[in-house]
């Protein structure tokens, strides 16, 4: 029992079970307040509505715990709706040819912007942004117009729905949900996923320690490339159209929600399950709005920002904590040797502490 | 030669040869570019006009340009402008003769957001990018919020003055940026802050170990990023005659950005040229402009700059120029004989 008091109040887990809890607290507060709130549906909804963002959110929690940031999701999301509805509208290609060939290029657009971060040393924020200015203008040179796709292959896609007792998953959702799966996988079982954690938590010891710095680096970007990319796809099939202004402020919101989910900025800390957690945050906003109906859609910003708010306060404040154990000489032994009982469990510990901390909830 | 080479490693050099690059290119399109004409009393023609418009974006720049001097960044001032906007024209709705008032609102409502900003940065100790970002997105919630999610016309022409009006045959914005110039470059160069705000960006620690308040400063330059943001919301409001939470000072911070790093302030802190911020602020204005009147479609523009953005921060790059070196060596054999010649000889 202590020990599990213990991992809840650990420096690192510590901002995932705060984002639990409130999430917990934010459906809670609405399956009071609002009737028919509390329901599966609801639930389920939320990963319909938000799936696209949960892939890019993912995405970003690799950029962010190597260190990096990455501002072009919003707009390779939207290059991926444009090209995806060109090649289907336009040149009648089919489904199973598109979808390998934009991930492809998410791909590739995301280990270029990687290679030139990593080789010549340049800011992750300023290529990302000219990455996001490039992305989002070659969606205007090729159409300044909305695309509706009329494929039926896209549509049959689109219309597939996976019942699970009163409520139902869409195609969108399940990707996001294996995403998710194959995340957690890369990021705690993978020996990429080490390095990733290694790479944020300090680039030159790692590099120092003989671990692939060039590559991790790159991957991370070319990874969030990808799930731009998927995300892209997947959004696609939510409105089933292509459009250059779609995605606009994703990348805010998928920062937000990964910061939101107990991902340190500075790199190193943070698990994916928080991300999703963040999204879950954002959308369950988004889905009380909606139920209230007299609150306008601004509000959603506002409290977004406020909640972003609160979260890196708590960030500091648990930095600071932990500076101060870090700095007197009994806490740091007792810190040592605790952290010398986690270190084996510890790539499970962030999946696992959050069962624990959501069982009595759910 | 020594001049010469002095020259050569100027840091307004390569900002200065764009920006006289770009617009030798309208000149070459439209010979008439640089010619400026009298008509009302006023002056009309390209390069007013660039003015003109550049000058939201040159004020902007300059506070981003201390920000940045001491390792910050500060993505908020898009919303910034927008809630400045939208502070005036719900004054001016109710009343359209409170023009004063309307003008101070604005004003301190972006000190106000300023010092939010710095207080988390220099008091609270977050990553500037992100304290500043959660302005950014609560702060065009901030900004519908006072407009009602709604467009505000503003009709006041006192207030109208201020963006679209003339002094002296010069737009009135142009005046108001120029001032600001001058008073920052005062404050900067003629005071020992520049010098203080530089020893932050090179090294915060030691700069408070020295004994300078170091959280104050930072506190100071986010608040007057603030304050130029809001000059601009001002402007840009006054100039387009309406106020609009959505989409006043979009990209904004972007540009602003952009236009810091052309004029050649490191981004990693420590070094800042206010003439150059105000020389990448016109390169970029120009860019624009040129985009438009050589008949590139508008839409271009933003892969235009994504390939400025990419090619100064790789030439700012010291690795990337010593690559390139290493291959100019490479590919031109004769070359490299002829250094060593001359190096000989």
């Amino acid at each position: 029992m202590r020990n599990l008091l213990d991992r809840l109040v650990d420096p690192r887990t510590l901002p995932i079970v705060v984002t639990v809890v409130l999430f917990a607290a934010l459906f809670g507060f609405g399956s009071v307040m609002y009737t028919g709130f509390f329901s599966l549906q609801v639930l389920l909804g939320l990963i319909v509505d938000n799936a696209f963002l949960l892939i890019v959110a993912i995405g970003m929690t690799f950029v962010i715990v190597s260190g990096g940031i990455d501002l072009s999701v919003g707009s390779v999301v939207a290059l991926t709706t444009i090209l995806a509805a060109v090649f289907a509208e336009r040149f009648h290609w089919p489904v199973w040819v598109i979808v390998p060939l934009v991930l492809a290029a998410g791909t590739l657009y995301g280990a270029a912007m990687g290679a030139l971060i990593h080789f010549f040393r340049l800011q992750p924020f300023i290529v990302t942004l000219a990455g996001m200015f490039l992305a989002r203008g070659a969606c205007f040179l090729i159409t300044t117009q909305s695309i509706t796709i009329n494929d039926p292959a896209f549509h049959a896609i689109s219309g597939y729905h996976l019942d699970i007792g009163s409520g139902s998953l869409t195609a969108g959702a399940l990707i996001a949900l294996a995403t998710l799966a194959v995340a957690i996988f890369i990021a705690h079982f993978t020996r990429f996923g080490r390095n990733v954690y290694a790479i944020g938590g300090n680039e030159r010891s790692a590099l120092l320690m003989g671990l692939p710095v060039a590559r991790t680096k790159v991957g991370v970007y070319a990874l969030s490339g990808f799930c731009s990319a998927l995300g892209g796809l997947v959004f696609t099939l939510y409105v089933l159209s292509g459009y250059g202004l779609q995605g606009q402020g994703m990348e805010l919101d998928a920062i937000a929600a990964t910061v939101i989910g107990g991902t340190l900025l500075t790199g190193g800390v943070g698990y994916v399950i928080g991300s999703v957690f963040g999204v879950g945050i954002l959308g369950t906003i988004q889905t009380l709005i909606t139920f209230d109906g007299t609150l306008s859609s601004w509000w959603t910003r506002i409290v977004i920002g406020a909640l972003l708010c609160a979260f890196c306060l708590l960030q500091r404040m648990i930095e600071r904590h932990a500076a101060r154990r870090k700095s007197n000489g009994t806490g740091m032994q007792q810190r040592a040797s605790s952290r010398e009982r986690r270190r084996p469990a510890e790539p499970e510990s962030g999946p696992r502490t959050d069962s624990v901390a959501m069982t009595p909830r759910s | 030669m020594t001049r010469i080479r002095t020259a050569l490693q100027h840091s307004l050099l390569w900002p200065c040869v764009t920006l006289v690059a770009l617009v030798l290119l309208d000149l070459a399109h439209n010979p008439a570019f640089l010619s400026v004409t009298m008509l009302d009393g006023h002056l009309f023609g390209a390069p007013i006009d660039i003015l003109n418009r550049a000058a939201p974006l040159v004020l902007v720049s300059l506070g981003m340009t201390l920000v940045i001097a001491t390792r910050g960044i500060d993505i908020s001032v898009g919303a910034v402008v927008a809630i400045a906007g939208a502070a005036a024209a719900t004054i001016l709705a109710d009343d359209p003769s409170r023009v004063g008032l309307a003008l101070m609102a604005a004003l301190a409502v972006g000190v106000l957001a300023g010092m939010w900003n710095g207080l988390l940065v220099a008091f609270v100790g977050m990553q500037p990018i992100i304290a500043t970002l959660i302005l950014m997105v609560a702060g065009r919630g901030v900004a519908q919020l006072l407009t009602g999610g709604q467009i505000i016309p503003i009709g006041a022409p006192g207030y109208l003055m201020v963006g679209g009006g003339y002094l002296a045959s010069i737009p009135c914005s142009v005046w108001v940026a120029t001032g600001a110039l001058a008073l920052t470059a005062l404050l900067m160069n003629r005071t020992a802050l520049g010098l203080f705000i530089r020893a932050i960006g090179v090294n915060p620690v030691a700069t408070r170990l020295v004994g300078l308040r170091s959280n104050a400063l930072v506190f100071g330059v986010y608040t007057f990023s603030g304050l130029t943001a809001a000059l601009a919301g001002v402007l840009i409001s006054s100039n387009v005659r309406s106020a609009d939470g959505n989409n006043a000072g979009l990209l904004l911070e972007l540009d602003a950005i952009l236009a810091v790093t052309l004029g050649g302030t490191s981004l990693l802190g420590g070094r800042f040229s206010l003439a150059g911020t105000v020389v990448g602020a016109l390169i970029i204005q120009t860019l624009t402009y040129t985009t438009y009147s050589i008949g590139v479609p508008p839409e271009a523009t933003l892969v235009v700059k994504a390939a400025v953005v990419l090619v100064v921060s790789v030439i700012q790059s010291a690795t990337a120029r010593a690559w390139l070196m290493r291959q100019l060596r490479r590919g031109l054999p004769f070359a490299a004989k002829k250094t060593v010649s001359e190096a000989a000889r």
